[in-house]
């Protein structure tokens, strides 16, 4: 048995320790997590653990102890990400969105991190989340 | 024009940008049934027994589907138009496998970890049969891989592993390049390259109350699903609907019936909701790519440097199966010979069988292929005869007016339909590229040894829809206050498709956009559209939705005549009109509804067309070659298109700006790799390289503007076009910079230090 913080609750798991978080909570039905390669290698499944953006598929739910998990459900009426929101709609960030929560979450953890970041930031950030349809030319515009 | 031209944002954006749960799995599945399938570890042979005995004794599993539980049926997997162009070769599960990755097995378990634990519990005897792996090889090899069909139409020769041929002739291709002034010639190639939408194949299904078969999927083609799966499990149309959510993107991989059917079967046989997605490793080796071609090209010219006959030989390797084999192939031909003017043609292509992964429809669907190799050799034609690579391409390009008669001659797995070239603006695409890219400077800049900077030109051509066959129609009714519901069956795959429809309704009934509330893609309650595929949504269902706005636009305007007692009523400021009088829509539809003359304001309309206006496009690149290690770095892309007029511009760039690098990863970074017996060795985004944030070269994207007479407002398709062009374009900079010339893609390190003679 572990306990973590999710989404500001205080959340207890004494399952199979094999589980990843990204099961765990696509299991609870947090469903802006998404599925993409199970690698670490997409970003599809980014989350925010300490305030650190992680690929979900690579967490194994034991790890989590005393750590605080933050997903976009939490986050979407945040100052921080309606701010994003706004811009990736205005640039046209958003093509399919499949890949956009992860990108959002990655760019929430930028800007938490940092003061306003360059471009070369910008590209570090997202560098890990594949996008098959912008380019990623609109989302770096969009935060620049 | 108030709201085309405009950059209305996507009326999907709030939804997405706020993860709502919009996707095929983001419902609720406590009680599906979770699938996985056997694939296949050998490339070809018989299966000489499966027992599934131990798989079903592991708790949790419910079922396991294979050969022995269906009659033999063949169909083909490609979401086309009916009757489908392509091989009847494909049966739900077979007794013959034909690559690693083949379809052996389903398990339905309740849950993932358990059908994936059963997988190995199911015991398959196989006796290994020879494999073919090169498509040099295929035509007339002692091994057969489909021996047994015999009487397809669709299959163009089975015994000598030929899926589909393509020929054409114009002129006298032989005696006008004896006669040519200068003739030069080239042989490229092109490898399995990869889809890779984020979001993998998905698909949900279930019994409705009324034990309808329901299923939830992430298609291209929902219309095309029904069929296809009714056809299979000889179940009725009437009694299945498909709807297709968001999904997260296709660029063509969708544009097939993949596992619906598996799916389908479970739940028909069970009476479960089922599930089945792909994981990342089964897409890259189980789902689709882009056909690998050989393409042999000679063309000649006269001695003013224009092209008097082109000579185009294609060899095509499908894979195992040949969904979409004999149109892909066709579009190759198609698009790269409406390219150039050129009194004589000649056209051999042959799709051949082999026992690698199935190749499908990608994002261009086989003009990449041919505009890398016609593109690369126009390239060598300037270099040869010492003219601007530009100007080699604006002396030969069609002009408006001018018939492209290979568009008459080869169509879609037939005949096409006469051609005449009502716009283009190529011209000015390559003009504007020039100037963006420093093009007449370029000569002068030195170069620094061992970094040598080039650039390259290359210009392409695709089309609007397929001519005669593509229909799409559309259901428009009115709220009473004034907001329209707008269905389609057109699918949007994240290019903003629903968003440009909506648009195009507005701009008629003069309404904003925010009136329009677009509803797609779900069988039971939208018209029939053929899917999104073949750059066809702008053109061909925005054609039936400017058809219903207007019929509807017209009988309010009737209805607004009727109401006020008078008759030449028009829209005024959103109002109906007439000397002196007016009323409001909303007041229209509340009295239609509810007091006078009563009925529903709507109209539907079908849209299909005999013209496929192409749109243009010119992309230059500029690259860095590191001549010490062989990398190349693509520096600045600049692609300029030619979509007639533009519906939504910032969408349209989009379009643009995801299309290059998946061109750019096809050029430098992108192919499937097999080992000797078959087995894919890349399957994961690790070893298979995308282009990423931080790959991304500076990319310039802009319109010219034409207004094509066929279109919806004057639009051209632009899905399709702005993916042609980066590949040849990068080549050809890389020969700019370092002298080295690859004609087999894609360009690695070694290719170059070989080309530089340094390994």
């Amino acid at each position: 048995m572990i306990s973590f913080t999710l989404n500001n609750i205080i959340t207890k798991y004494d399952g199979e320790p094999g589980v990843t978080l990204l099961e765990y909570l696509r299991h609870r039905e947090i469903f802006s997590v998404k599925y993409g390669c199970d690698h670490g290698e997409c970003g599809a499944c980014t989350v925010l653990v300490d305030e650190r953006a992680v690929n979900s598929c690579l967490i194994l739910m034991p790890s989590l102890k005393d750590k605080t998990v933050e997903t976009f459900e939490f986050l979407n009426d945040s100052a921080e990400l309606t701010n994003l929101q706004q811009k990736f709609l205005t640039t046209g960030a958003i093509q399919c969105g499949y890949c956009t929560p992860g990108m959002l979450l990655s760019l929430v953890a930028l800007f938490r991190q940092n003061g306003p970041p360059s471009e070369q930031d910008v590209r570090e950030a997202l560098a890990g989340n594949l996008c098959r349809c912008t380019g990623h030319v609109k989302p770096v515009k969009a935060v620049l | 024009m108030k709201v085309i031209g405009n950059d209305t944002q996507r009326v999907d954006g709030n939804a997405l940008a706020k993860a709502r749960s919009v996707f095929a799995d983001d419902i609720p599945h406590q009680d599906f049934l979770y699938l996985k399938i056997l694939n296949s570890p050998i490339a070809h042979g018989k299966i000489i027994s499966i027992d599934t005995s131990k798989a079903l004794q592991l708790a949790g599993v419910v079922t396991v589907l294979t050969h022995e539980d269906f009659e033999p049926h063949y169909y083909t997997t490609a979401g086309q138009g009916y009757p489908e162009p392509s091989p009847r070769d494909t049966r739900i599960f077979n007794p013959v496998v034909r690559f690693v990755g083949d379809r052996v097995a389903v398990v339905a378990a309740e849950s993932l970890e358990i059908a994936t634990q059963a997988l190995g519990l199911i015991e398959v005897k196989y006796s290994e049969l020879p494999a073919i792996f090169d498509p040099r090889e295929a035509i007339d090899n002692s091994t057969i891989i489909h021996p047994e069909i015999e009487d397809d139409e669709f299959l163009y020769d089975a015994q000598r592993n030929i899926a589909s041929r393509v020929t054409a002739n114009l002129g006298d291709v032989e005696s006008a390049l004896e006669s040519a002034e200068y003739v030069f010639s080239g042989e490229y190639s092109t490898p399995f390259v990869q889809h890779c939408h984020i979001e993998p194949h998905i698909t949900l299904t279930w019994m409705d109350e009324n034990e309808r078969l329901n299923i939830r999927t992430a298609t291209q083609v929902p219309f095309h699903v029904r069929r296809i799966v009714a056809e299979v499990l000889d179940f009725p149309i009437s009694r299945i609907r498909v709807q297709k959510p968001r999904i997260g993107g296709g660029f063509g991989g969708k544009q097939e019936i993949l596992n619906e059917e598996v799916c389908a079967a479970v739940t028909l046989k069970t009476g479960r909701p089922a599930r089945i997605e792909l994981s990342r490793h089964e897409e890259f080796f189980t789902s689709r790519s882009r056909h690998p071609q050989q393409i042999k090209l000679r063309i000649g010219l006269d001695k003013n440097q224009i092209i008097t006959a082109i000579d185009l030989y294609i060899l095509e390797n499908c894979g195992a199966y040949g969904p979409h084999a004999l149109t892909v192939m066709s579009v190759t031909a198609q698009k790269t010979l409406s390219m150039y003017k050129s009194p004589n043609i000649r056209l051999h292509g042959d799709a051949v069988y082999t026992n690698l992964s199935i190749a499908g429809a990608y994002r261009g669907y086989g003009a990449p292929q041919g505009f890398f190799a016609l593109e690369s050799l126009m390239d060598e034609i300037a270099i040869g005869l010492n003219i601007d690579p530009v100007e080699l391409r604006l002396k030969n390009v069609f002009s408006p007016g001018d018939e492209i008669p290979i568009a008459e001659i080869l169509g879609e797995g037939r005949e096409g339909y006469k051609t005449i070239l009502n716009t283009t603006g190529i011209e000015e695409c390559l003009h504007r590229g020039k100037e963006l890219i420093n093009w007449d400077k370029w000569a002068a800049t030195p170069k620094e040894d061992p970094l040598q900077r080039g650039i390259g030109v290359a210009a392409a051509c695709q089309g609007s829809g397929i001519p005669g066959i593509d229909m799409a129609a559309a259901f428009i009714k009115m709220n009473e206050d004034a907001s329209f519901n707008l269905l389609v069956g057109a699918t949007d795959l994240g290019t903003g498709s629903d968003t440009a429809l909506a648009q195009i309704a507005a701009e008629v009934l003069e309404v904003p956009v925010e009136k329009i509330i677009v509803y797609a893609s779900d069988t039971d309650l939208t018209p029939f559209d053929k899917g999104a595929y073949a750059s066809s949504t702008t053109f061909v269902s925005g054609g039936a939705v400017k058809k219903a706005a207007e019929i509807l636009k017209t009988q309010l305007l009737r209805q607004g005549e009727k109401l006020l007692g008078v008759s030449g009523a028009r829209i005024e400021n959103g109002v109906i009109a007439a000397t002196g009088k007016h009323i409001s829509y909303e007041d229209v539809c509340v009295k239609s509804f509810y007091t006078e003359e009563q009925m529903q304001p709507m109209a539907t309309a079908s849209h299909m067309s005999y013209d496929s206006p192409p749109p243009f496009n010119a992309t230059f690149a500029e690259v860095e070659v590191d001549t010490e290690t062989g990398i190349v770095t693509v520096q600045k892309i600049v692609s300029i298109t030619d979509s007639g007029q533009i519906i939504n511009p910032r969408m349209s760039e989009g379009q643009v700006e995801g299309a290059i690098p998946q061109s750019l990863g096809m050029a430098l970074s992108e192919f499937m790799i097999f080992d000797k017996q078959g087995c894919p060795v890349n399957t994961d985004f690790n070893s298979y390289h995308i282009y990423t944030a931080t790959d991304m070269p500076e990319i310039i994207a802009e319109f010219v503007h034409t207004t094509e007479p066929t279109g919806p407002f004057g639009a051209k398709a632009v899905a399709e076009i702005p993916i042609n062009g980066p590949a040849p374009a990068v080549v050809n900079a890389v020969y700019n910079a370092c002298g080295v010339r690859i004609r087999n893609l894609p360009i690695t390190p070694e290719k170059i230090l070989r080309g530089l003679g340094k390994i």
